[in-house]
C-alpha cells in the first residue's frame, strides 16, 4: 500500500494510455470472434444476429468460401519446412559469428538488408528469376524462397543475442575432458539453448504461416491461406470470412501456447540437474 | 551426468583430432555462415539484380523482351499519375511513422520505466506481441465492425445523436488505411524502443533526479537521447513496410488511394513487367535513401 501511494499521477495516466493500447491491439480481434458467432441471418456488421456455429461451419463448406481446408494445408507444411530450414541455418550462422570471421560484417548487413528492402520487391524479384530460370512458381518453391527472406533476419538476430550472452565456460570444461567437437555441442551447447531454438522455430513457423506479401506474386497457381483470405474479401460477404479469421487465430494461439509449454519443459529440464 | 562420461576418454586422441584438421578449424565459421549467405544471395541480390535487369528491358504491350531502354524510368518521372502515386506513397509512411512513434514511445516508456519488475515486463511486452502473430490480413477486415456504414463507430455517434445519417468517412478513406497500417505495424516500432530503454542505466536517471531534473528535463536529456538507436530501428521498419504495402491500402482505402505497392501490384497483373520493375528500383532507391539518412543521424550499431 505504502509503495503505491508513492506513484505519480504520470503512473495513471501512462498506464491508462498502454491499457488502451491494449484494447487496440486486441478489440477489433474480438469483435470478430464475436460476429463468426452469429446464427445464419448474419451479417458483417453488429449488432449480432443471433448465436450459433453456423459461420464457423460454414467455413468447412467448399462453395462459401472457395477452397480454405487445402490453403490451409498447403500453409501448415510450408510453415514447418520453413520452420525446420530457419532454425537448422540460423543456429549456424549463429555459431559462426561466435567468432570473428573475414567477411562476417558483410553476411551481417547482407542478412539485415533483407529486413529493409519492401516486400513487394523481394516477392518481384524471386517471380522474375525463377521465371528467367524456368522453374514454376509454386508454394513450395519460389513462395519458400521468399518466406525464408523474412524469417531468416529475425531468426539470425535472435541467435546473435542468444549467443551472445552464452558462457563459453560449459563447452570448454567439455573440450578439457576430452569431448569432441560434435559432442560438445550436442551435449552441452544445444541442450543449453533449446528452450530460445524453440522460440526461433515458433517465430520462423508463424512469419511463414502469416505472410502475405512475399508471397503474393509468387504462389504459383495455388494460394497459401492469408493468399487465400485476401481474395475472399472482394468476394465474401458474409460472416463465414470472419469465421475463417477467428478458427486461423484460434489455431495460431495454440501453436503460441504449445511453443511456451514446450519452452517451459526444456527451462525445467535445464534447471534440474542443478538442483540435484 | 555427460561431463562424467567423458572422463574415461583419453585426452590424447581428442588433442590430436583437433590439431590435424587445422584447415577445418580455420573454415567453420565461413562452413556455418554459408547456408544462410547462399539463401541471401539466391533469393535477394539475384532477385534485385533481376528487376534492375529487367527495368531497362522493352515492353511492347504484350510481353517484355530483353533489350535496354530508359522509356520505363522516363514513363514515371513524366507521368502525373506516377508522381502523385509516389507523393500519395511517402503521405502515409509519414502518418503511420508518426502516429506509430507517438503511440510506441509512452508504450515503451511505461512497460520498461514504470514496470519493475522484469518478469511482468516481459509478460505484458509478449500480451502486446500475441495479435501480431495473426494473420495481416484478419486484423485488417476485424476493423470493419467498426468502421462500416453501420459499424460500431456510426452507431454510437448516431445512438448519442451527433450525427442523423452514417459518416463514411471511416472506412474506405486516408483514416482507415492509417488506422490499420498502425495496428499492423506498432509492434515494429515498440519493440526496438523497448529494447533500448530496458538497456539504459537506471542510476543515470536517479543521478539526475538527485541533481534536480524535471521530468521533462529527463526525458529530453537522457531517456530520449539514449533510446534514438531504438526509434531509428523502428522507423526504419515502419517506413520501408508502408512503402512496400499493397493490400491494406487495397482492402482499407477501398481502391480509392493508391500507392506504389498497389502500382507494381496492378501492373504485373496486366504483365507490364518492365515498368513493374522500374517502378520498384525507383521504390527500393527511395527506401535506401530514407534508410540511409536515417544511419546518418543515429548509429544503431551499438544496437546490435
Amino acid at each position: 500500500m505504502a509503495e503505491m501511494k508513492k506513484k505519480p499521477l504520470s503512473h495513471y495516466l501512462l498506464a491508462g494510455f498502454f491499457g488502451l493500447f491494449v484494447l487496440f491491439l486486441y478489440g477489433p480481434m474480438f469483435a470478430v470472434f464475436l460476429l463468426s458467432l452469429q446464427g445464419p441471418e448474419g451479417q458483417l456488421t453488429f449488432p449480432m444476429r443471433g448465436f450459433s456455429f453456423y459461420w464457423l461451419g460454414a467455413v468447412f463448406g467448399e462453395q462459401r468460401v472457395g477452397n480454405f481446408v487445402e490453403a490451409f494445408w498447403r500453409s501448415l507444411t510450408l510453415g514447418l519446412i520453413v520452420m525446420v530450414i530457419t532454425v537448422i541455418f540460423s543456429v549456424m550462422a549463429g555459431l559462426a559469428f561466435r567468432s570473428r570471421f573475414k567477411g562476417s560484417n558483410l553476411v551481417f548487413y547482407l542478412t539485415i538488408s533483407s529486413l529493409i528492402v519492401p516486400s513487394i520487391l523481394v516477392s518481384l524479384g524471386i517471380g522474375i528469376v525463377f521465371g528467367l530460370v524456368g522453374i514454376d512458381n509454386q508454394w513450395y518453391s519460389s513462395a519458400l524462397a521468399g518466406h525464408l527472406t523474412w524469417t531468416l533476419p529475425f531468426a539470425f538476430l535472435i541467435m546473435l543475442g542468444i549467443f551472445g550472452r552464452f558462457n563459453p565456460a560449459y563447452e570448454e570444461a567439455a573440450r578439457d575432458l576430452g569431448a569432441s567437437e560434435t559432442t560438445t555441442f550436442w551435449q552441452v551447447v544445444f541442450p543449453l539453448i533449446a528452450s530460445s531454438v524453440v522460440g526461433v522455430g515458433l517465430l520462423g513457423f508463424t512469419l511463414s504461416y502469416d505472410e502475405f506479401t512475399r508471397t503474393s506474386l509468387i504462389s504459383g497457381e495455388t494460394n497459401t491461406l492469408p493468399l487465400e483470405i485476401f481474395g475472399m474479401t472482394t468476394n465474401v460477404t458474409s460472416p463465414a470470412l470472419y469465421a475463417l479469421g477467428t478458427l486461423t487465430t484460434i489455431f495460431s494461439f495454440v501453436l503460441i501456447g504449445v511453443a511456451l509449454f514446450a519452452i517451459q519443459a526444456l527451462a525445467n529440464r535445464q534447471s534440474k540437474p542443478k538442483q540435484g | 551426468m555427460t561431463a562424467t562420461q567423458n572422463i574415461p576418454t583419453p585426452a590424447q586422441p581428442a588433442r590430436r583430432s583437433r590439431a590435424k584438421p587445422f584447415n577445418w578449424k580455420a573454415w567453420q565459421p565461413y562452413l556455418l555462415a554459408a547456408p544462410q549467405t547462399i539463401v541471401f544471395l539466391l533469393f535477394l541480390v539475384l532477385p534485385i539484380a533481376a528487376i534492375v535487369t529487367v527495368s531497362f528491358w522493352n515492353f511492347n504491350g504484350f510481353a517484355m523482351t530483353p533489350g535496354f531502354t530508359l522509356n520505363n524510368y522516363l514513363g514515371i518521372f513524366t507521368s502525373k499519375v506516377y508522381l502523385s502515386t509516389y507523393l500519395n506513397t511517402f503521405k502515409f509512411a509519414f502518418l503511420v511513422w508518426s502516429v506509430c512513434l507517438l503511440i510506441s514511445y509512452p508504450v515503451a516508456y511505461f512497460l520498461s520505466f514504470h514496470i519493475k519488475n522484469p518478469k511482468w515486463q516481459t509478460i505484458w511486452f509478449l500480451i502486446c506481441t500475441v495479435p501480431f502473430l495473426t494473420s495481416n490480413i484478419i486484423r485488417m477486415i476485424s476493423w470493419i465492425p467498426f468502421l462500416g456504414r453501420e459499424g460500431l463507430i456510426n452507431n454510437a455517434l448516431m445512438g448519442l445523436h451527433l450525427t442523423q445519417k452514417p459518416v463514411e468517412i471511416f472506412l474506405f478513406s486516408d483514416f482507415s488505411v492509417v488506422l490499420a497500417m498502425v495496428h499492423l505495424y506498432a509492434l515494429f516500432m515498440v519493440a526496438p524502443i523497448f529494447n533500448s530503454m530496458v538497456r539504459i542505466d537506471r542510476n543515470l536517471v536517479a543521478a539526475a533526479e538527485d541533481a534536480g531534473a524535471s521530468p521533462f528535463q529527463i526525458q529530453k536529456e537522457i531517456i530520449l537521447p539514449l533510446s534514438a538507436p531504438g526509434i531509428a530501428i523502428g522507423s526504419i521498419f515502419v517506413i520501408t513496410l508502408v512503402m512496400g504495402e499493397f493490400a491494406t491500402m487495397r482492402i482499407m482505402s477501398g481502391g480509392k488511394s493508391s500507392s506504389v505497392g498497389y502500382l507494381i501490384k496492378n501492373q504485373l497483373d496486366s504483365l507490364q513487367y518492365p515498368m513493374a520493375a522500374a517502378n520498384a528500383v525507383v521504390l527500393l532507391i527511395i527506401a535506401l535513401i530514407i534508410v540511409f539518412s536515417i544511419l546518418r543521424v543515429v548509429d544503431i550499431r551499438k544496437e546490435l
